[in-house]
């Protein structure tokens, strides 16, 4: 009896590791067989010209220079807008509100809320805020605007977290001096949660460039070099979109687009994993 | 901080500026859902005008040209890409969490972590592309057309399934040391351990993990778009090709007017309701009213 028992008992923690190992081996290949695909068929069409060069006959041939253009435009109108409101919201959160207040009880429910909100209703509700209501039209200035909401919550919650691991000794030594908030804020608290507030900013570039579907109906579809923030705009992800669904024979170019698009966001991931890793090390400040 | 509200004694006037200043912030961001929300419901109002709650669901199809707007077949798109995905991802993601935890030597479960991240940061307009390339034809060899349910579901999954695996990672390094330990005193092998420790002492997380993984589901546009076929029909079977809620939206949102367009803000309203459900339930979990 207690032989058998033990047999099943064996039976089953073998059964859990080929399982978990297998698993593993499932998730690591899947990984490895997209970006292999990428690299394989893109890497050869990368090239300066192709970084550089206007798209030609609908996006087949030529390059994606204006495009880059145009996602750096929207990512620097998300940014400008996104990192004031972001940054304000934080600090109050974590510095000026308790926790059970309610304004921060409501604030933090609607940022959880705001998370969750699917893109493609962040692209309907700028189309008819932005570009109906402000008339700001098919434009950079709408995509950039709609991002920013978007990429909000994830700005504060990070940016908070950085505020809430700085010690309180520093805020306790500060208000023993006699300094008002506001210098303590700017002059010891401040820096010393920069490497959450980095983090919060790469995540954020890092959502706001991957984004398409809150785009398509905002910054718009236009593929030449935009000569305002008023013009329309083809962010990247927009353009291998359109390259791969509406361009017959645009696979390519598509293929060294979004090889181009997950290089950039690789070189973000990095960048945040590295930036973690430095705040934890970071105790002291220098001011 | 809150124990830093009552150290300082009085505001200086300096201080009582930036507050406002902070406060007015706070409120924009705060106030961006309810102007989502409010805008959505302006938009929708026509459409729940001239058409009724009630046509959305017992139209005879979904021809706006022709004043048809039944949603039925979309929610079903919608709500059958999701089950799929969620049934096939959660046990992946929680074993590869297991994994990173408990079976992985150490070397490789760095890295392995750091992979999970980068799958979480692809754009699906790349996962959608890949999907398109290369496993919709996959797809269409075993059982034409190709662009199906079941490509929907896959990609789905391998773009959720990060998702899941971070969310269960974190809940598994909170489970106390102490319960590992015990289970260990008591001689029960790494599984058993695994099952009947670790799993349910960390279950509130998983669960909170759940649902952001369907709420990621339900949201999901471009990928769903690309690979799905974007038929409007209940689908039969697995290899039928779907249209979900999300794709009809960025399909028929370029050349949509009047009640048309309307109809879409309904729909952008329905996911709104789902989201904000799921949102609200994951909040009582992580409390732990429900699950303890």
């Amino acid at each position: 009896m207690a032989e058998s028992m033990k047999k099943r008992l064996n039976m089953c923690e073998g059964l859990a590791f080929v399982l978990v190992w297998g698993t593993a081996a499932l998730v690591t290949a899947t990984f490895c067989w997209l970006l292999g695909d990428l690299v394989w068929h893109g890497l050869s069409h990368v090239s300066w010209t192709f970084l550089t060069a206007p798209p030609e006959n609908a996006g087949r041939r030529g390059g994606i220079g204006p495009i880059l253009v145009s996602t750096a435009l929207i990512l620097g109108v998300c940014l400008a807008v996104a990192l004031p409101i972001g940054i304000g919201t934080a600090v109050l959160l974590a510095e000026f509100t308790s926790d059970h207040s309610l304004f921060g009880r409501v604030t933090r429910r609607s940022l959880d809320v705001l998370a969750g909100v699917p893109s493609i209703v962040f692209g309907l509700f700028g189309n008819a805020f932005f570009c109906k209501t402000l008339g700001l039209g098919f434009s950079i200035l709408s995509g950039g605007l709609t991002l920013a909401c978007m990429v909000l919550p994830i700005l504060i919650r990070s940016t908070e977290e950085g505020f809430r691991a700085v010690p309180t000794s520093y805020r306790l030594s500060a208000a023993a001096l006699g300094l008002s908030r506001t210098t303590t804020l700017i002059h010891l608290v401040l820096p010393a949660a920069v490497p959450g507030l980095l983090v919060g900013l790469v995540l954020g570039v890092g959502r706001a460039i991957a984004e398409t579907a809150a785009l398509i109906f905002t910054s718009g579809y236009v593929d030449r070099m935009p000569e305002s923030l008023l013009d329309s705009g083809r962010a990247l992800s927009i353009h291998i979109f359109d390259l791969s669904m509406n361009v017959s024979g645009g696979d390519a170019n598509a293929y060294a687009s979004a090889l181009v698009l997950v290089v950039l966001l690789l070189v973000i991931n990095s960048t945040v994993s590295r930036l973690t890793a430095y705040g934890l090390q970071r105790k002291i400040m220098t001011v | 901080m809150t124990s830093s509200r009552s150290n300082t004694l009085f505001l200086w006037p300096t201080d009582r500026l930036l507050l406002w200043l902070l406060r007015g912030l706070a409120a924009i961001a705060g106030l961006i859902v309810v102007l989502i929300v409010a805008f959505l419901i302006v938009e929708a109002l026509p459409a729940l005008h001239h058409v009724g709650v009630l046509r959305f669901f017992t139209d005879p199809s979904w021809h706006p040209a022709e004043g048809f707007y039944n949603l039925t077949p979309m929610l079903w798109g919608t709500l059958f890409a999701m089950a799929g995905s969620v049934l096939i991802a959660t046990p992946l993601g929680i074993l590869s969490a297991v994994f990173c935890r408990y079976y992985a030597p150490l070397p490789l479960a760095r890295p392995y972590r750091r992979l999970i991240e980068l799958l979480a940061g692809i754009p699906s307009v790349v996962y959608g592309f890949w999907g398109l390339v290369v496993l919709v034809p996959l797809i269409g060899e075993l059982h034409p057309p190709g662009p199906s349910l079941l490509a929907g579901i896959l990609i789905l999954t391998i773009m959720i399934l990060p998702t899941i695996a971070l969310m269960a990672d974190a809940s598994l390094a909170n489970v106390p040391q102490q319960y590992i330990r015990g289970a260990a005193a008591l001689g029960l092998p790494r599984w058993a351990t695994i099952r009947g420790v670790v799993l349910p002492a960390a279950k509130s997380g998983l669960f909170t993990g759940v649902i952001l993984e369907t709420g990621r589901a339900i949201g999901e546009t471009m990928a769903i778009l690309m690979v799905c076929g974007n038929v409007v029909q209940t689908p039969s079977g697995i290899f039928d090709p779907i249209r979900t809620l999300t794709a009809n939206i960025a399909l028929e949102m370029a050349y949509a007017l009047g009640d048309h367009r309307a109809a879409l803000f309904v729909s952008g309203l329905v996911l709104m309701a789902m989201i904000v459900t799921l949102v609200v339930s994951a909040e009582w979990i992580s409390r732990g009213r429900i699950y303890g």
